[in-house]
């Protein structure tokens, strides 16, 4: 078990030995875990205070005169500097790499202030933005390392607890902007992005205990949506589930059901946050109360298997 | 409930620090440090000023109090349960699943809190609207609002101020709490503000500083905001973060974590309560 904020402070400190690479913090670096780069390189760290308009658009101007800066506070915080990414960053193009963590309702007992559950979908309004949200350290470090190649801004989401580890040994396959079909089955394709795709791996051992085989999905990109895989999936399984711990508007699901919608009409159900706020609670005690664990998604591919023509 | 003594106020601060620190124990999450270094002033604003009724929260001409350093819940939480707001059992609720005491306040939950806060740099204005209302309905009620040394860093506190002060908005009072500690690490390490005092001055406000650990100073200080009806008022108020525990008065450490079993005992034997 390891966190996703872990992996990312893991890719950070991995990106020491790029000159170009500076670290931008706003009083949160012990939870981003930007305070491991910053240990290793306080030359190269930008304390911004508790400032994340500011933040941002520091880290404009340096991706403006040729680094390449890593933003991160919470999630939730970066939703506060969205104008600054909008006019600042993302339509000049610029590639700062801001990083949210404590993302969604998993957060737990903070309260629904510091769960972030429409990041997601605002970021994935922006031209040239990057969208991310991983499912384990490992992938996170890598996604991490393989941005200061992308050449433009990018917004990632981590999460603040523990879930299981998937890709030790596998980091060749994991790519920006490429889905990792993580089961292979016909009758339905479970599209999945963070703390969610490890509900979706259980919701696949569910179904197979009543003979339906699931394709498991981990979409850790949203934005460029891997549409490829999206209508291969479509194809082969003629049914599909989204689940994501946010938002069920906006996020994944509605990234899905924009292309499907133009591509395949296939049944598609969304497994997220309904409309509404979460509260206090438990990491588990959300995802339940939220209706994201595995038996909802188990029960929403049995709808959506239900739907096919 | 207006007219406590200065020992009846100084015995309150102390059950709220002991309460704090159990509540927080309790949750085992939490932040104690910047509700140990708020409690005193909190005490004296509700137990000598605040005209606010405990049974009847939503009376619309109370005066407002905003905790906009929202995350310092416990020493709100501690509070309101002194003073009847809410039950002692519901301290128990603390970062508990369907509780009242959601971990950053929050006014949809919780009776006697007046914003849901937790993110900072919003409360100020928040207070500002809330002032301008109570001129429009031309109430005497004040609004109350208690910042973070750490959220000045936020630039939205400065719109408000700069506001308030263009406004001549006499009904809004501030209190900072200068702990000098922050989230990472020391405000003095993270982002220098230099002369404080002098920042609120130089937009308008009238300011005094104070210690905020001196009841007589924070009763005196409240009293002294009352007199400034042409402006907005600040008061710095110089305090320790963890102030009362040995073990975490002036450690970045005790921002966001709790007391252990034995850190537990330790507190509340300094605090000379049993458990
Ligand atoms: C906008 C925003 N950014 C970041 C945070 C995370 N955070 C919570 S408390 C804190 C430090 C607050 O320091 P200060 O205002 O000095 O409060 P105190 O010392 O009284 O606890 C930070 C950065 C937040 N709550 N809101
Ligand atoms: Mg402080």
């Amino acid at each position: 078990m390891a966190a996703t904020r872990d992996g990312y402070g893991d890719g950070l400190l991995a990106l020491s030995d790029n000159p170009k690479v500076v670290v931008l913090e706003a009083d949160l670096g012990k939870s981003t875990k930007s305070l491991h780069f910053r240990k290793a390189n306080p030359d190269r760290t930008i304390s911004c205070g508790i400032g994340e308009q500011n933040m941002l658009l520091v880290g404009a101007g340096l991706a403006s005169s040729g680094y390449i800066p890593f933003a991160s506070t919470f999630a939730i915080f970066t939703e506060r500097a969205f104008e600054q990414m909008r006019n600042g960053v993302a339509r000049p193009n610029l590639a700062v790499h801001l990083c949210g963590s404590h993302g969604g309702t998993h957060t737990g007992t903070d309260g629904s202030s510091a769960q972030s559950i429409e990041d997601l979908a605002i970021f994935r309004t922006l031209p040239n933005v990057v969208v991310m949200h991983p499912c384990d350290d490992i992938s996170t470090k890598v996604l991490t390392c393989q941005l200061p190649e992308l050449g433009k801004p990018s917004y990632m989401r981590t999460a603040r607890n523990k879930t299981p580890v998937l890709y030790d040994g596998r980091e060749d396959e994991i790519q920006i902007g490429k889905g990792i079909q993580l089961t292979k089955g016909n009758d339905v394709a479970i599209v999945a992005c963070g703390v969610l795709v490890h509900e979706a791996l259980e919701a696949a051992k569910i179904l197979s205990v009543d003979g339906i085989n699931a394709s498991v999905v981990d979409m850790h990109t949203i934005k460029p949506l891997d549409t490829d895989l999206i209508d291969r999936l479509a194809d082969t399984c003629g049914a599909m589930v989204s689940a994501e711990d946010h938002s069920i508007i906006g996020g994944l699901g509605g990234a899905l059901a924009e292309h499907l919608i133009s591509s395949k009409l296939i049944p598609l159900e969304r497994i997220g946050v309904p409309d509404r706020f979460g509260e206090s609670g438990e990491a588990e005690q959300m995802l339940e109360m939220m209706g994201l664990k595995s038996h909802h998604i188990a029960a929403a591919a049995k709808a959506a298997i239900a739907r096919k023509a | 409930m207006a007219g406590m003594s200065i020992e009846e106020l100084e015995n309150m601060a102390r059950d709220c620090r002991a309460e704090i620190c159990k509540i927080t124990h309790r949750a085992q999450a939490g932040h104690p440090g910047g509700s140990l270094s708020e409690i005193d002033i909190l005490c004296a604003l509700y137990g000598t000023r605040l005209r606010v009724r405990p049974e009847e929260p939503k009376w619309s001409d109370r005066d407002r109090f905003i905790l906009s350093k929202g995350h310092a819940s416990p020493g709100m939480y501690a509070l309101l349960a002194k003073r009847g707001f809410i039950s002692h059992d519901d301290l128990e609720s603390y970062r508990v699943l369907g509780g009242i005491c959601q971990g950053h306040v929050d006014m949809k939950w919780c009776p006697g809190v007046d914003f849901s806060a937790g993110l900072l740099g919003m409360g100020l204005s928040y207070g500002l609207g809330c002032a301008f209302a109570a001129k429009l309905d031309g109430s005497v009620r004040n609004a109350y609002v208690m910042l973070g040394d750490g959220e000045l860093q936020e630039g939205s506190i400065w719109e408000a101020a700069m506001a308030a002060a263009h406004h001549e908005v006499g009904n809004l009072k501030v209190f900072v709490d200068r702990n000098r500690i922050q989230n990472d690490d020391f405000c003095e390490v993270q982002m220098r503000m230099f002369d404080i005092p002098a920042k609120w001055a130089a937009f308008g406000w009238a300011v005094k500083v104070i210690d905020g650990h001196n009841m007589t100073e924070i009763v005196d200080a409240i009293q002294w905001m009352d007199s400034i009806t042409d402006k907005p008022a600040v008061v710095v108020a110089n305090t320790v973060k963890g102030k009362g525990i040995s073990f975490m008065e002036n450690n970045p450490a005790f921002h966001g974590a709790a007391p252990n079993d034995e850190q537990l005992a330790q507190a509340l034997s300094e605090l000379g309560v049993s458990a």
